[in-house]
């Protein structure tokens, strides 16, 4: 009985340290849709950068991947800065088949960019403060300090751009362009600046998801189109362009991939051998897709939609 | 203080405005009525720079305005209150009036503006955090108008204020533009269906019918012209 009980609890503190990551991953997301409808298949590519500026600059500048982190989020920044500027802006007066092109093109040049500079092999960091050290919080309940930084970190960033979307004067600007931008136009706040904007906290958050990712995670050119799928599943569950939903789904997604571990975990203690051989928690990531599509069908608008 | 030479606006090729001018002077309340189509809400989008005038030229203080952004056309000092008010909605009042003063750097400007926006509309005082799309029609009207004074504009622009009121309240929409005009100097362009009202209030006045300026005066004798008499006052 006590294993199951472990069980269920390393599942679901895992579960909360991942979803934690997942939920600043999908901030940028839904923040860049909110404001200006647009969908960022790049997403999980931006991603990808933020993970390779930490790997690569953490030895560079001889400094801990932690200290990286902020240089990850200005490289986010500028790469949604530059992406807007130099292509998004002209998608926007086309049809909604051309943004989507427009944005998996993107995806698709910087993925072989990557390719061609980073090459295909796997990497990961084993440097630093955080590796190798954990902490026992309970029989058998391990945490370790890269998983638990990276979640807390990972609040730490939520919390900057809350505060900087609800409790600054631009901010409010960009809500304002977010909830009708020709009427915030006759405020005087400019809809480009404002979409330069969502872009540049889209981009930075997301780098710093992967900046604190790195180091548990390895990284290769094609790392992002699981966290864009996860991202996309996240923004849809919460409600896209709701900052809020973004934070629940996460965590919620979080402990969603980490649930059929428990399943695993009782069929062994029923002992039903052939079950568990079909190793159930081999379709994790299947389960976020089947809850994506549930979602579509039951409620569109997600749990704190207020656009369709 | 404007003045709009000529300007054409099309929609898709199809010309929504031809060769209007209107004039306002600094100080003066101006109205444009007109029937539903006519081109009013038109006329004002080209003047914030909101839609694309094809031919012809706006100035504002002496400078061409009809090539600058929306965003900087407001920082000149016009300031537009959209027909539908385009509030919004989620945000509260005060987050609403705020936003109003976008443009204005100086905090101890913003608050002496909200002071006064809360002394005009005592309503929207008490009601400072509640969702401005909560509100009633009325208290919605306020607050936008209230919001369009926020930067304290040179040139307000009304947009069919009274629209969708009841006759009580679109009273008191004309009577908060009487109050501006004899408390500041703000200049206020108006259009309005409501002709009696309207036209009452204005210095000078303009008919726009089907995209053309039909005729143009001081406001008492259009209003009291036959052509205004028969087409809108039903006499
Ligand atoms: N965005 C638009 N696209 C196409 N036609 C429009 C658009 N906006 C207004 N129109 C047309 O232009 C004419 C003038 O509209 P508008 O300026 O809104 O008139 P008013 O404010 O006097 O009621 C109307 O015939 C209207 O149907
Ligand atoms: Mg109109």
């Amino acid at each position: 009985m006590e294993d199951l009980g472990i069980q269920v609890l390393k599942s679901v503190v895992s579960g909360l340290l991942m979803g934690l990551v997942f939920a600043l991953v999908a901030l940028g997301l839904t923040v860049i849709f909110g404001v200006m409808d647009i969908v960022n298949f790049a997403h999980g590519e931006f991603l990808m950068i933020g993970m390779y500026t930490t790997l690569l600059t953490s030895p560079l500048l001889g400094i801990d991947p932690v200290l990286t982190l902020p240089l990850a989020g200005l490289v986010g920044a500028a790469l949604g800065v530059l992406s807007y500027y130099g292509l998004i802006r002209f998608l926007l007066r086309g049809p909604m088949i051309a943004q989507l092109f427009g944005t998996f093109g993107l995806m698709l040049f910087l993925r072989n960019l990557a390719l061609l500079t980073m090459g295909s092999e796997p990497r990961i960091l084993h440097k630093g403060w955080l590796v190798g050290k954990s902490f026992i919080v309970g029989p058998g309940v391990v945490l370790e300090s890269t998983k638990l930084a990276a979640a807390v970190l990972s609040i730490v960033s939520f919390a900057l751009v809350w505060w900087l979307i609800n409790r600054t004067k631009v901010g409010r600007a960009l809500t304002a362009t977010s909830l009708d931008a020709e009427g915030a136009r006759y405020m005087g706040i400019s809809t480009q600046k404002m979409n330069a904007l969502a872009w540049a906290v889209g981009g930075a958050s997301v780098a710093i998801a992967g900046g604190l990712l790195v180091n548990f995670w390895p990284v290769e050119p094609g790392v992002g189109l699981l966290f864009t799928m996860i991202a996309f599943a996240t923004v849809a569950l919460g409600g896209f362009g709701s900052v809020r939903g973004a934070f629940v789904a996460g965590v919620l997604i979080g402990l969603i991939v980490n649930i059929p571990p428990i399943w695993d975990a009782m069929l062994r203690m029923i002992d039903a051998a052939g079950l568990a051989d079909l190793q159930i928690h081999s379709f994790k990531y299947t389960m976020v897709y089947a809850i994506y599509f549930l979602i579509m069908v039951i409620k569109p608008q997600g749990l704190f939609g207020w656009k369709q | 203080m404007l003045e709009v030479k000529g300007i054409t606006v099309r929609y898709s090729g199809l010309p929504v405005l031809r060769e209007v001018s209107i004039k306002v002077d600094e100080g003066r309340t101006v109205g444009v009525v007109g029937a539903n189509g006519a081109g009013k809400s038109t006329l004002l989008k080209a003047i914030m720079g909101s839609v694309k005038v094809t031919s012809g030229e706006i100035n504002f203080q002496g400078q061409r305005i009809d090539k600058l952004a929306t965003e900087q056309i407001v920082r000149r000092g016009i300031i537009y209150v959209p027909e539908g008010r385009r509030l919004f909605g989620p945000l509260s009042v005060e987050e609403n009036l705020l936003l109003g003063a976008f443009t204005v750097e100086r905090e101890a400007d913003k608050q002496k503006n909200l002071d006064y926006v809360y002394e005009m509309f005592p309503r929207l005082a008490e009601r400072r955090t509640q969702a401005v799309g909560s509100m009633s029609g009325g208290e919605q009207q306020m607050a936008a108008i209230g919001r369009g004074l926020m930067s304290t504009p040179k040139l307000l622009m009304l947009d069919e204020p009274s629209l969708g009121l009841a006759p009580l309240l679109v009273s008191e929409v004309f009577e908060t533009v009487r109050r501006l005009q004899e408390e500041g100097d703000t200049t206020v362009l108006m259009v309005e269906q409501n002709v009696l009202e309207a036209l009452e209030l204005s210095d000078w006045a303009y008919i726009l019918q089907t995209g053309e300026i039909r005729s143009q005066g001081p406001a008492q004798e259009v209003l009291a012209s036959d052509e205004v008499r028969k087409a809108f006052l039903g006499m």
